[in-house]
């Protein structure tokens, strides 16, 4: 399709993980995850709810439909009626993702924010993650502290899911016999040699790794003018 | 009945080094500011740091007054990194109970229950527990058999939060989109102290105000501050938002010059 831009599959592929979610809270962190969010609400989604990133539920316009402070947050959070896309600092191969530190936890070389909710969103809700830059940075073979637990750490967990990562490249997922990490799509533009340079771990690819799907013309027409007229996914994402 | 009311020097003279303090609020929000400059000009230090971290753990950490921290993570919320909790951290200055923010919640709740432990289903599995090797879990009784973190109890010798209204009594109230968990600090300590925009007669409170609003009981309150603009430069809806550029001069000027001033004569 014409003119779509590399942002325009990013929104989409986040969109994506809201399909078919029902009335559950999508929690998108980060301006790509949201823009996905209520493209999705907009189109093949409508039930879900959303924040306005503090303590209101609110519709798209705005209107207010409820309230949700953080005690209450949590408590839906454990309830499991949630899809959090989260950042990640560090994921490696089994999906163990890391936003506390960099280096040794007991004197770290980089402190970043901390453990946050990742121990209690990856143990209670489906939790994907979003990273805007892929790289050997990001994609480690061992995340230096496990915040959002992984396949090989979760033990089997009832409520332990993580339905997909969505980077700049691709969209990957854990449909492998060992839970490690697999391409499922590439974005148009992206080779399968560009993913694998990027990727510090051996990653699964099948023979044949699909395309991102195109955006419709509703959903694009929507992207430009509705969800983010002022264009700020590319300032996330560049063409 | 009793007033409470006393000035931030006052409540901080009740503390008292080695300490363990909670301070309400959540990152850059409704933080109890005026009782933590208070506390940086007293000489109270080697403290046990309870937080839903912010520029108050960013100031005590600068200020070398940490032994110990809890807390899930540290932020300025529009600056995501606290810099001088990250350079404190990056020179090891002192012991981190790093734990997950629902932990932090139900190990507050079990303090203001008198009970030792919650069981959460979070932790198990993440580098929690590894960095925490006191941590225990808790297996399910129950058919079930599932495994839990057994949160230990958060509990604390004092609190300190900022509410949007109080009585001289110590009945606060917040009046603004989130409540934090600004009651359950206070009831998880032996002693509270809240500080507020204004200090109003008890009828007053709920006259233009929902009973909902009423989040703190006079029965777990010690002290009550008046200290208008006392979240200052944290945000403290409705009463005013985040003062964006004073965050930001705290956050790129070094702390001894900040606190010179910041905590000098007058200001």
């Amino acid at each position: 399709m014409n003119g779509v831009t590399r942002a325009d599959y990013c929104v989409i592929a986040c969109a994506e993980a809201w399909r078919d979610a029902g009335e559950i809270l999508a929690s998108p962190m980060g301006l790509i995850p949201s823009l996905g969010a209520r493209l999705a609400k907009r189109t093949f989604a409508p039930d879900l709810l959303l924040t306005d990133g503090e303590a209101l539920l609110v519709g798209l316009d705005g209107t207010v439909e409820g309230w949700l402070p953080y005690r209450a947050h949590l408590a839906l959070v454990t309830g499991g009626k949630r899809h959090v896309m989260m950042g990640a600092s560090q994921i490696d191969r089994y999906g163990n993702q890391n936003i506390s530190c960099i280096g040794d936890w007991a004197r770290p070389a980089r402190q970043l924010l901390g453990v946050r909710g990742a121990p209690v969103n990856t143990l209670n809700n489906p939790t994907s993650y979003w990273v805007p830059r892929h790289s050997r940075r990001v994609f480690v073979e061992r995340v230096d502290m496990v915040c959002g637990v992984g396949h090989d750490h979760a033990a089997g967990a009832r409520y332990h899911r993580i339905p997909r990562v969505v980077s700049d490249l691709g969209v990957l997922d854990f449909a492998t016999p060992d839970r490690s990490m697999r391409l499922a799509s590439l974005h148009p533009g992206v080779t399968v040699a560009q993913v694998r340079e990027a990727t510090g771990f051996e990653l699964t690819v099948p023979d044949e790794v699909p395309y991102t799907r195109e955006p419709t013309a509703e959903e694009l027409r929507l992207i430009r003018e509705v969800v983010d007229p002022d264009g700020t996914r590319t300032r996330e994402v560049s063409a | 009945m009793r007033d409470k009311t006393m000035t931030a020097d006052e409540a901080v003279s009740r503390l008292t080094s080695g300490m363990t303090l909670g301070i309400g609020g959540w990152g850059s929000r409704r933080k109890p500011m005026a009782l933590v400059r208070a506390l940086l000009r007293s000489e109270v230090t080697d403290l046990t740091v309870v937080s839903y971290g912010g520029p108050d753990v960013g100031m005590l950490a600068a200020a070398g007054r940490i032994r110990k921290l809890v807390a899930a993570f540290v932020t300025l919320d529009s600056i995501p990194l606290e810099p001088h909790y990250r350079a404190a951290r990056e020179r090891g200055a002192f012991e981190l109970m790093e734990i997950d923010e629902a932990m932090f919640m139900w190990g507050l709740h079990a303090a203001a229950n008198r009970l030792p432990f919650l069981p959460v289903r979070a932790g198990v599995g993440s580098d929690v527990m590894r960095v925490n090797p006191g941590l225990q879990t808790v297996t399910s009784p129950y058919e079930d058999q599932e495994t839990f973190v057994a949160m230990p109890a958060l509990r604390l010798d004092a609190a300190l939060v900022h509410v949007n209204r109080a009585d001289r009594l110590g009945n606060g109230q917040y009046l603004g989109p989130d409540p934090y968990f600004d009651d359950l600090f206070c009831e998880a300590a032996d002693a509270a102290y809240v500080s507020c925009e204004r200090v109003v007669d008890t009828a007053e409170l709920t006259k233009e105000a929902a009973p909902q609003t009423l989040l703190i009981k006079r029965h777990v309150v010690t002290g009550v501050v008046e200290a208008p603009n006392g979240a200052h430069f944290t945000s403290c809806a409705p009463d005013y938002g985040r003062d964006e550029a004073f965050q930001k001069t705290y956050a790129t000027t070094p702390w001894p010059e900040f606190a010179a001033w910041y905590l000098g004569e007058g200001s």
